[in-house]
């Protein structure tokens, strides 16, 4: 089977991250990673390759993103797939969540995925969906959240917390199966895989490459607009102690505990 | 005729707080906005009495499929089939992860703006505009639908459910041929609890814990904190997804709402889907190492220090005041 799994480039963690008051759109300067949450995407596809229940034939990353999210999809690399695609165009700027699932969703359409997977969430954007968007397009059965996959003849065994507790639901490939962070722990590139991802092939397309139709997506197509940003309603800054003798921040905690009569 | 649509789940013979909070967000909005609020729900023999009742909290009308539950892509069929039929102009959700997933799909399938983790919507000339917190909540966003139809998701606990309806709603049976993709993802098991019953829900204290107690053993100093102080033991997802601590003492977005009068936070950042959680809470102390933990932003008490040395001896501390 072939897997392809879907990553990001994000602002690093570090950055601190704001909204250009003048496009309404984040401000996408400052350094950039691989989003940390794809790289639990990458290490289930490795999992699921390595572990032989199915035969992987291939492991490919895909991203849709400016010029400079090669870099992310180097590292995405060197984190095991076997090669890349940038979907990379600047009229492809500013889509939404429907704009940015369709287009993904051509891309993958070209590769015949028998398994798209990615990550929880983008660690910018803080949105949860776009597997589900990717997959109503691609017509594939999906599942978002998943924090342990079996295969079982053929199909994927996996769990998720859901409302009511854990759920083990049964789905048939092709599918879009976005993991939670709790499915795996990363493990680190070798320097070796390193330098090896220089060398893999990355095919870079552009909209029209992937067939995709200008007038569904960026930022003048989206579906839905941001404005008027605000600050929300301030909550009282809280009391702070930085601990440095260990005896007087518990004389502290408990006297501030006392006030509120939360001993009693 | 336009108006808006909400999702209610249900399990076991109950709706779902969150979906009655949206059912009632709901109608207060088609009231301003001088139209009905519908409800749909979707499963194996829903009785008339369970959709009936949505009337309670608002509804005009429900409309009841005959379908798989559990899982989002069947809904998003029946969801798509009645908002095209009734003309819905709005898709509302409670939050939770179903409604999430259900209301993406729907996005792509009606070319549906999409808007999540809502906490207010208003009616602004006609139409709903969806206030959204952004980047760490540190703003919210006003979004604007620029399509036919718009789809909010509102966050865990942004709806408050208010039985201001009128009775019994009226119940209307729809047929829905699901897409041959929804059925190929079955439910084996739902709503699997594991590891003991713990009751955080009417605790008045909560001592928490999260992946900064560094591992499972962390959790004994949190109990006996938690016995000094006269409460129970909660913990983020992510230490009950690595095994730590059982699933019922888990807050947040998929686990448990709780406000009791104290919560105390042990190694825990204080990411959006714990912090839906637990935000209501009276007092709120946290002790994190990392100055900058986001926790520190909604916390009465911060006390930026290693809990493995204060842990323990808060815990004598307080056993000394209370025995004083």
């Amino acid at each position: 089977v072939k897997i392809c799994v879907l990553v990001k480039e994000v602002p690093d963690a570090a950055v601190e991250k704001r909204i250009n008051p003048s496009t309404g759109r984040l401000d996408r300067g400052g350094e950039k990673n691989l989003n940390p949450f794809d790289t639990h995407a990458i290490e289930a596809a490795m999992q699921l390759k390595e572990g032989g229940a199915i035969e992987v034939d291939e492991v490919v990353a895909v991203t849709m993103g400016p010029a400079s999210a090669e870099r992310a999809l180097r590292k995405a690399v060197s984190l095991g797939a076997d090669r890349a695609v940038q979907l990379t165009d600047d009229a492809l700027a500013g889509s939404d969540v429907n704009g940015t699932g369709y287009a993904l969703a051509k891309v993958l359409e070209s590769e015949s995925p028998d398994l798209v997977l990615l990550g929880q969430q983008s660690d910018d954007g803080e949105c949860y969906t776009i597997g589900a968007v990717v997959a109503d397009h691609l017509q594939m059965p999906s599942l978002t959240q998943v924090i342990k996959i079996d295969v079982e003849d053929g199909k994927l065994r996996c769990e998720r917390q859901a409302e009511y507790g854990y759920d083990t639901v049964l789905v048939e490939l092709p599918a879009v199966i976005s993991v939670g962070d709790a499915i795996n722990e990363p493990r680190y590139p070798s320097l070796k895989a390193i330098m090896g991802a220089k060398k893999k092939p990355l095919d870079a397309k552009s909209a029209a490459d992937a067939g995709i139709e200008a007038d569904r997506v960026g930022y003048d197509n989206a579906r839905a607009h941001c404005s008027d940003f605000a600050a929300p309603p301030a909550k009282e800054a809280g009391k702070i102690i930085e601990d440095e003798d260990t005896g007087e921040t518990v004389e502290q905690i408990v006297a501030w505990l006392d006030e509120r009569k939360l001993l009693a | 005729m336009s108006g808006i649509l909400v999702y209610a789940l249900h399990y076991d013979g109950a709706i779902n707080k969150n979906s009655l909070g949206a059912v009632s967000e709901g109608a207060r909005l088609a009231s301003e906005l001088g139209t009905e609020c519908h409800a749909i729900m979707v499963g194996e023999g829903i009785t008339d009495d369970l959709a009936g009742q949505l009337g309670n909290w608002g509804a005009a009308k429900v409309f009841r499929v005959e379908g798989p539950e559990g899982l989002a892509q069947p809904v998003v069929d029946a969801m798509a089939k009645v908002a095209t039929d009734n003309d819905h102009d709005y898709l509302l959700f409670g939050g939770g992860l179903l409604g999430f997933e259900i209301g993406a799909g729907l996005a792509a399938r009606l070319d549906a703006g999409v808007v999540m983790e809502v906490t207010e919507v208003v009616a602004q000339d006609g139409k709903l505009v969806a206030k959204r917190p952004i980047l760490k909540d540190s703003q919210v966003a006003d979004v604007h639908y620029r399509s036919k139809v718009g789809v909010i998701i509102g966050r865990l606990n942004a709806f408050e459910a208010k039985e201001t309806g009128s009775g019994t709603a009226a119940v209307e049976d729809v047929q829905v041929e699901f897409a041959p993709h929804s059925l190929k993802a079955t439910m084996v098991q739902r709503g699997e609890q594991r590891g003991a019953d713990v009751n955080i829900e009417d605790a008045d204290i909560l001592v928490a814990g999260g992946r900064g107690l560094g591992n499972a053993d962390g959790f004994k100093a949190l109990e006996e904190l938690a016995g000094a102080l006269g409460g129970a033991v909660a913990a983020t997802r992510a230490v009950v997804d690595a095994g730590w601590y059982p699933y019922a003492a888990q807050i947040g977005q998929t686990g448990k709402t709780v406000a009791p009068k104290l919560y105390l936070a042990a190694g825990i950042s204080g990411a959006i889907q714990h912090k839906v959680g637990m935000q209501s809470s009276e007092n709120i102390v946290a002790i994190n190492k990392d100055s900058n933990a986001p926790i520190f932003e909604f916390s009465d008490l911060g006390v930026v220090g290693d809990l493995n040395k204060i842990v323990p001896k808060l815990t004598e501390a307080v056993k000394a005041k209370k025995s004083g």
